[in-house]
């Protein structure tokens, strides 16, 4: 491991919680259906973070818990029963409903294991119902993915066939891409996990090969190992570097030669290099500082250090989870400091001490940063681009040149007016 | 419990956040987890504000609930109060807060601070964002002025001549994400500065704790937006004596009303009265032949109380139209609105569910809906035009220029953010006289652009199906000559109708004359 700074840093934070990745899960499954059981500030957050409006009915809501519901569980468990017999009756083409518990329902400790165990015996045969947490209290953003996925796990069938399960939303296309890539290397079984349809869950076992997409999933991973899986151990999918580093790993675990996979995803790589280009040239030497929140800072961190050439001030992350993190971490440039958790306001002191020329950062701050002079890149975005793979690493890279060039233009004369 | 897919308004602590970022000098300690910070992004991204919200969450987690996490709220009420020094610090919990029962306000009240402490509690579970806005603007209210009361006259609303000054009033009530605010206030200072009246305090919107203390400096309160200013209004009233108006100027009508209740209510003699009727454009454009087609027209308002009641009074007595539906999610409002409903014989819909209003728009089939952004977007879905008139608020809501409801340039604002969704009224009849015409059949797209379809694209699909449709069936030079006559609006449905009957009958080939059968067939 190179010689990285770790620090870790409490205090007042300002990050999405875990019911935020309902946004792309939902997507990801459309024959499935959240359902917070919460407050109303759960609901407006949701709708905030999501263009809600655009659906004529979304395939996630809340279950609002009011007054009346706080004074006795019984009548909460009630409550909800109704709540959910009325939804699956307005919405007979939902397979899976997810129950998924906030802050509030967490605090007052209202069992959703217990409730989902008495819908499913009444719904057998016709809606699965699973539940988990997205609270705030013990989650942050992509940490609901994490949550969501773990509750699947024991709805996947067991099977010793051999196969490479690839682990953490995707974007379709870009799943379609690896699958692709995957098969010209030589490996034919390929699932997803979260698959696109909830119902068709891959079956795992001990010739299953985790392969993960996302480095925030760290009790799934967990769980998938109790279940005999092998965790591939490899940088993630991000920029050139890291989609590279992680064929090589998958092509290793099926002892495919690495000539092989030069073979294949060297075309790939050169006209990455090219697409890259240009926004390099605008990144390049240019000082970031990366706020917590997604978990995905690290890896972009490496990224546009080790292929766009910028350097790194500080590099946030709400968790860390050195095991699952220990390629990327080798990856970093010696000396990076890394800081997991948040005292918000220090960070941003030391942000405008440190006069960095871009900040990844939420969308509560992109605003009041920018006012004061400093370029933002929001973090919500990574979570819905397809940034993933070799041919994407130029969109990725897109993401950050953008608001820089965009500072260039309109900070530069070009044009004289008469 | 209560199933929610979208919520017109947020939880009552985002309505005290409304009051904390609209003002200067002021701090609010929340106690809640780290996902309710969410809310900054509300004024950061909606309102675009350049400045972080004044508000210090505790961010408490599951680990915290174990120990003690009234120590954390100390810790960061402390840390809040060096770091921002605020004159007045607002102190409360969201809903995760209030369960654990810590009461931040209390142990703020105990910390030795000498600047003034407002303890919020805000029922998480029973009330929402605009009864949060209204309580915390009406807590602060009473906390910063509360100690003067015993020692204070009651305010005459005819003092200004004893002091041998202009009247002075505050306006009360906007705020940050309340719709259109900015510009309301610009509007109604300087129609009141006309009648040579001053403005004392605006409030909450820019004013900082001692404008809170300045406000009985003033003879009157305009009450600019009960949702968030009436109680403050009947505090002042209660405790000073000071009047406030009732009537909200949005429109020409009730903006005359408002100017009229100001003077009588300051024993202020109007003088030019007759001018009134001429500072706004609303009425002669109204009254121009132009606007016949108006006449009328179906339309279905829904939104809260106060922008709903004044878009219904506008609607029939100014623009003509006829009103089919009217509504409010401002339970708050539930009685006015329904009375102004029963004024227009129909019965109010009071309902935070957004499904329910739009099976009301359904079952109204207006031709104008009247609504906040989501009846735009159920509008959309139905293919009726439609213009927004009241929170919750979308970036949209915060126009670059000078938009504001209120008072004459208000009304202007209205008139055509109201009648430009429709069909422009000349454009309509001279569409409906000469849509036979060949010279009109082209780029011609309707207003209401639900129904159109472009000539291009039908004949470039054409093209590329070889002139052929899908079922194999050929258009004749004839019957294609024929079909590029059919105005725009209508023939993609021509064409599909065409063809249907041409499948019906196994005619293989479509000439002009087909498309005369058919349309005889459907017709």
């Amino acid at each position: 491991m190179s010689k990285v700074e770790f620090n870790k840093e409490t205090g007042p934070r300002e990050v999405f919680c875990g019911l935020t990745s309902i946004v792309w899960l939902h997507r990801r499954m459309p024959d499935a259906f959240f359902l917070v059981v919460g407050s109303r500030t759960c609901a407006h957050l949701i709708q905030s973070a999501a263009g809600v409006m655009i659906f004529a009915e979304p395939r996630f809501g809340t279950a609002i818990l009011e007054e009346k519901d706080l004074a006795g569980l019984a009548d909460a468990h009630e409550e909800l029963d109704r709540v959910v017999n009325d939804l699956i009756a307005r919405r007979p083409e939902i397979k899976t409903l997810f129950l998924v518990g906030s802050c509030p329902s967490e605090v007052i400790k209202l069992d959703l294991a217990t409730v989902a165990e008495k819908l499913n015996k009444r719904f057998l045969g016709q809606v699965r119902f699973v539940n988990y947490s997205g609270s705030g209290i013990e989650t942050t953003f992509t940490q609901g993915e994490d949550g969501a996925l773990k509750a699947l796990i024991p709805l996947m069938e067991s099977s010793d066939e051999e196969k490479l399960l690839l682990v953490g939303t995707l974007a379709n296309n870009v799943e379609d891409r690896f699958k692709k890539i995957f098969r010209n290397l030589g490996i034919s079984n390929i699932e997803s996990f979260p698959p696109r349809q909830s119902t068709e869950l891959p079956k795992i076992g001990k010739n299953t090969k985790v392969l993960l997409t996302q480095p925030y999933l760290s009790d799934t991973v967990r769980d998938l190992k109790h279940r005999g899986c092998d965790i591939i151990s490899a940088p993630f999918p991000l920029g050139i570097e890291g989609s590279t580093e992680w064929f090589l790993a998958a092509a290793k675990a099926f002892k495919i030669s690495e000539v092989k996979v030069h073979e294949i995803i060297s075309p790939l790589i050169n006209r990455a290099k090219l697409a890259l280009e240009s926004h390099k040239e605008i990144l390049k030497g240019k000082r970031l500082f990366l706020l917590p929140e997604s978990q995905l800072e690290i890896s972009l961190a490496r990224f546009l250090h080790n292929e766009c050439e910028m350097d790194l001030i500080e590099v946030g992350t709400p968790y860390l989870n050195k095991d699952l993190m220990k390629e990327e971490i080798n990856l970093l440039p010696e000396n990076t400091k890394i800081v997991e958790g948040q005292h918000v306001e220090k960070q941003l002191d030391r942000v405008r001490e440190s006069n960095p020329d871009l900040v990844v950062c939420g969308m509560g701050l992109a605003n009041p940063l920018e006012a004061e002079g400093i370029s933002t890149k929001w973090s919500i975005e990574m979570v819905f681009s397809p940034i993933h793979g070799i041919d994407q690493a130029a969109d990725l890279a897109g993401l950050f040149s953008k608001p820089l060039k965009r500072n260039q233009i309109l900070t530069s004369k070009t044009l004289v007016t008469h | 419990m209560e199933l929610t897919l979208w919520t017109y308004e947020g939880p009552p602590h985002v309505g005290a956040m409304r009051i904390a970022s609209s003002m200067k000098d002021i701090h609010y300690v929340l106690h809640a987890p780290q996902g309710d910070t969410y809310a900054d992004l509300l004024f950061t991204m909606i309102e675009r504000r350049g400045q972080r919200p004044p508000v210090t969450y505790t961010t408490f987690q599951a680990r915290d609930l174990g120990g003690d996490t009234a120590e954390l709220v100390k810790k960061n009420i402390k840390e809040a109060v060096e770091r921002f020094k605020p004159k007045t610090l607002l102190v409360g919990e969201s809903c995760t807060a209030e369960l654990i029962q810590d009461q931040p306000g209390s142990l703020a009240k105990g910390m030795g601070f000498n600047m003034p402490i407002v303890n919020l509690e805000l029922p998480a579970y029973s009330k929402k964002e605009n009864w949060g806005a209204s309580e915390t603007f009406y807590q602060l209210t009473r906390t910063l002025l509360k100690e003067k009361v015993s020692y204070s006259e009651k305010i005459s609303p005819l003092r200004w001549k004893e002091f041998g000054r202009r009247p002075k009033v505050n306006i009360l009530g906007p705020s940050l994400l309340g719709f259109r605010c900015r510009d309301d206030v610009i509007e109604i200072q300087r129609i009141l500065s006309e009648q040579g009246i001053d403005t004392n305090v605006v409030a909450p919107l820019g004013a900082s704790p001692d404008d809170i203390e300045r406000l009985i400096d003033a003879e009157i309160n305009i009450c600019l937006y009960p949702e968030i200013a009436e109680a403050s209004c009947e505090w002042l009233k209660r405790n000073y004596g000071m009047e406030y108006t009732n009537t909200i100027p949005i429109g020409i009508k009730n903006t005359i009303e408002f100017i009229n209740e100001v003077h009588e209510k300051l024993d202020l003699p109007l003088t030019n009265k007759k001018e009134l009727e001429n500072k706004s454009k609303l009425p002669w454009y109204s009254k121009s032949v132009d606007s016949n087609y108006l006449t009328g027209k179906r339309v279905f308002i829904f939104g809260d109380g106060t922008h709903a009641i004044a878009a219904a009074k506008i609607a029939k007595e100014e623009l003509g139209f006829e009103v089919v539906g009217l509504g409010t999610y401002s339970r708050e409002m539930a009685r006015q609105v329904r009375a102004t409903a029963k004024d227009l014989n129909l019965e109010a819909l009071i309902t935070n569910n957004y499904l329910e209003v739009e099976d009301a728009i359904k079952k109204a089939a207006p031709e104008l809906v009247l609504g906040t952004q989501m009846e735009r977007h159920s509008a959309k879905r139905l293919g009726i035009p439609c213009s927004v008139i009241s929170t919750p608020m979308h970036v949209q809501d915060v126009p670059a220029r000078y938009s504001p409801q209120m008072g004459w340039e208000g009304a202007n604002v209205i008139f055509d953010d109201w009648v430009h969704p429709l069909m422009m009224g000349l454009e309509e009849h001279l569409i409906d006289m000469f849509k036979h015409d060949f010279e009109f059949v082209d780029g011609h797209q309707s207003h209401l652009g639900n129904t159109a379809t472009n000539t291009k694209d039908i004949l470039n699909s054409d093209e590329k199906k070889e002139k052929n449709s899908k079922e194999g069936i050929i258009w004749t030079e004839s019957g294609r000559a024929e079909l590029t006559k059919v105005p725009f609006f209508v023939r993609g449905k021509v064409k599909t109708n065409t063809e249907k009957y041409a499948i019906l009958r196994g005619i293989p080939e479509i000439s002009d004359e087909t498309l005369y059968d058919a349309k005889a067939y459907f017709s």
